[in-house]
């Protein structure tokens, strides 16, 4: 119930009450409701859930926090000569 | 996909992996409280490349698994009526009631639709002036907002024919209620990333703090996980119980206030009961008076309907950390997802169903 998928806002228009955006996920672009998140814009990545966008993808964090998973991956591997091969 | 292929990088997850063995060094409980990350535990073997020293016990954080059977038999009773489009999430249509489920209303003629979103079912009423749509608004915190802006929208058009039968449950009290049981062996919490990125973490910085241990909010893909594990496992063996974010790119401390505010404008605080655990109190979300014209239950009158829970299925102990699905000797013999017991069978985020799918040779039980 709580599945919430990444995808790329592409474009956004008002619709009658409400603000749509065509949001591509993959190969696949699917309308999603902004109206939730009213400061998404173009370019954004969202997740969206239910067929609503719930939260804004910070770019930097993500790029931030995975550089210092990556850095912690080579210190292992730094210390052991090469990681891991299995559980 | 960006934002998911590199969080399920196998190099990466085995040297999370490795760096927790490496700070191990006594056994520790640890609790997933959403079902998608118990889905996610079990279809990417993360708990099979940790050490054994670290056991993961699964949370009640599957809204269709912890719905009350009387919402259930509601739901029929309302379902079968000729007048009404019943619209549900899919997950829900094969959920055990007292007697029946939705798929047999369906089956006997109920007009019963899956939706993806709650604005599908707004669009039925905008289509079916003469028929009464009727939505199913199960959920956490994650969905809860998006149901109010279904029935919300439905007000603003002025659509008479749309109603929503609502089971929202709320994830803090029902975690206090837990922690606070005598038997709760759990040491840590991975907080579940989706209601935090609407709920913030605030919440779960009281939970860290009242029961003094660590939380840390975590993702739904594999490195996303193993990265939370190895967040409490630090904490844990340094003797520290605070409140941490893994899930940066995706939740704050503030969390979505918009989307807190489209929920408090259609719902507010109740008692719930949740399956098999009994009511708790102030754990759910309920239609606010004065938009008793979209309340399902107010509407066909379903208010005085209860219902006894069966006895053959321990889901509540195994939503609870207290049992594992094997546990059960019905699990993938009397009970599989064709011919559910219970709700932790059925569901998507169900743990039984995560055990039935990829555990059933470890389990013991047929393949």
């Amino acid at each position: 119930m709580c599945l919430a998928v990444p995808g790329k806002v592409l474009e956004s228009t008002d619709v009658g009450l409400n603000r749509i955006a065509k949001v591509q996920f993959g190969g696949v672009t699917r309308t999603v409701y902004l109206d939730l998140l009213p400061e998404a814009g173009v370019g954004d990545y969202v997740l969206v859930h239910v067929g609503f966008a719930i939260s804004k993808i910070d770019e930097v964090e993500a790029q931030r926090t995975y550089a210092l998973l990556e850095e912690l991956g080579n210190l292992l591997e730094d210390e052991t000569g090469q990681p891991e091969s299995g559980a | 996909m960006k934002y998911i292929d590199e969080y399920r990088d196998a190099g990466l997850a085995k040297s999370i992996a490795q760096a927790i063995r490496a700070r191990v060094t006594r056994p520790w409980v640890l609790m997933e409280i959403c079902g998608g990350q118990t889905h996610s535990i079990m279809r990417y073997g993360l708990d099979e490349l940790l050490p054994p020293r670290i056991e993961l016990v699964h949370g009640p954080g599957c809204p269709v698994c912890v719905a009350p059977l009387e919402i259930i038999d509601k739901a029929l009773e309302i379902a079968a009526r000729p007048e009404v489009i019943f619209v549900s999430y899919g997950d829900m249509l094969r959920v055990p009631g007292s007697r029946s489920d939705l798929f047999r209303v369906k089956a006997a003629g109920g007009d019963v639709r899956v939706a993806y979103s709650p604005m599908d079912a707004v669009k039925l009423a905008r289509r079916n002036p003469s028929r009464k749509v009727v939505f199913f608004a199960i959920g956490f915190e994650t969905t809860a907002p998006a149901n109010a802006m279904a029935l919300w929208q439905a007000k603003q058009e002025g659509l008479r024919n749309f109603s929503m039968l609502a089971a929202h449950v709320l994830v803090p009290p029902a975690m206090r209620a837990i922690l606070g049981s005598p038997e709760c062996r759990v040491q840590g919490l991975i907080a579940p990333g989706h209601v935090c990125a609407v709920m913030g973490w605030r919440e779960y910085e009281d939970l860290a703090r009242e029961f003094r241990l660590p939380v840390v909010v975590g993702g739904f893909e594999p490195i996303d996980l193993l990265e939370a594990i190895r967040m409490l496992v630090v904490q844990l063996e340094e003797g520290r119980a605070e409140l941490e974010n893994q899930y940066v790119r995706s939740v704050t401390r503030e969390g979505n206030q918009a989307a807190q505010r489209a929920m408090e404008r259609v719902f507010e605080v109740t008692d719930q009961k949740w399956r098999g655990i009994g009511p708790i109190a102030a754990s759910g979300l309920r239609i606010r008076a004065e938009l008793a014209e979209y309340d399902a239950e107010r509407i066909f009158g379903t208010e005085g309907i209860t219902a006894e829970e069966p006895q053959e299925c321990i889901g509540a102990l195994v939503l609870q950390g207290l049992k594992k699905p094997a546990d059960c000797a019905a699990f993938a013999a009397r009970c599989t997802p064709f011919t559910p017991l219970g709700a932790p069978m059925v569901s998507s985020e169900g743990v039984c169903a995560a055990y039935y799918a990829y555990r059933r040779r470890a389990s013991g039980g047929p393949q």
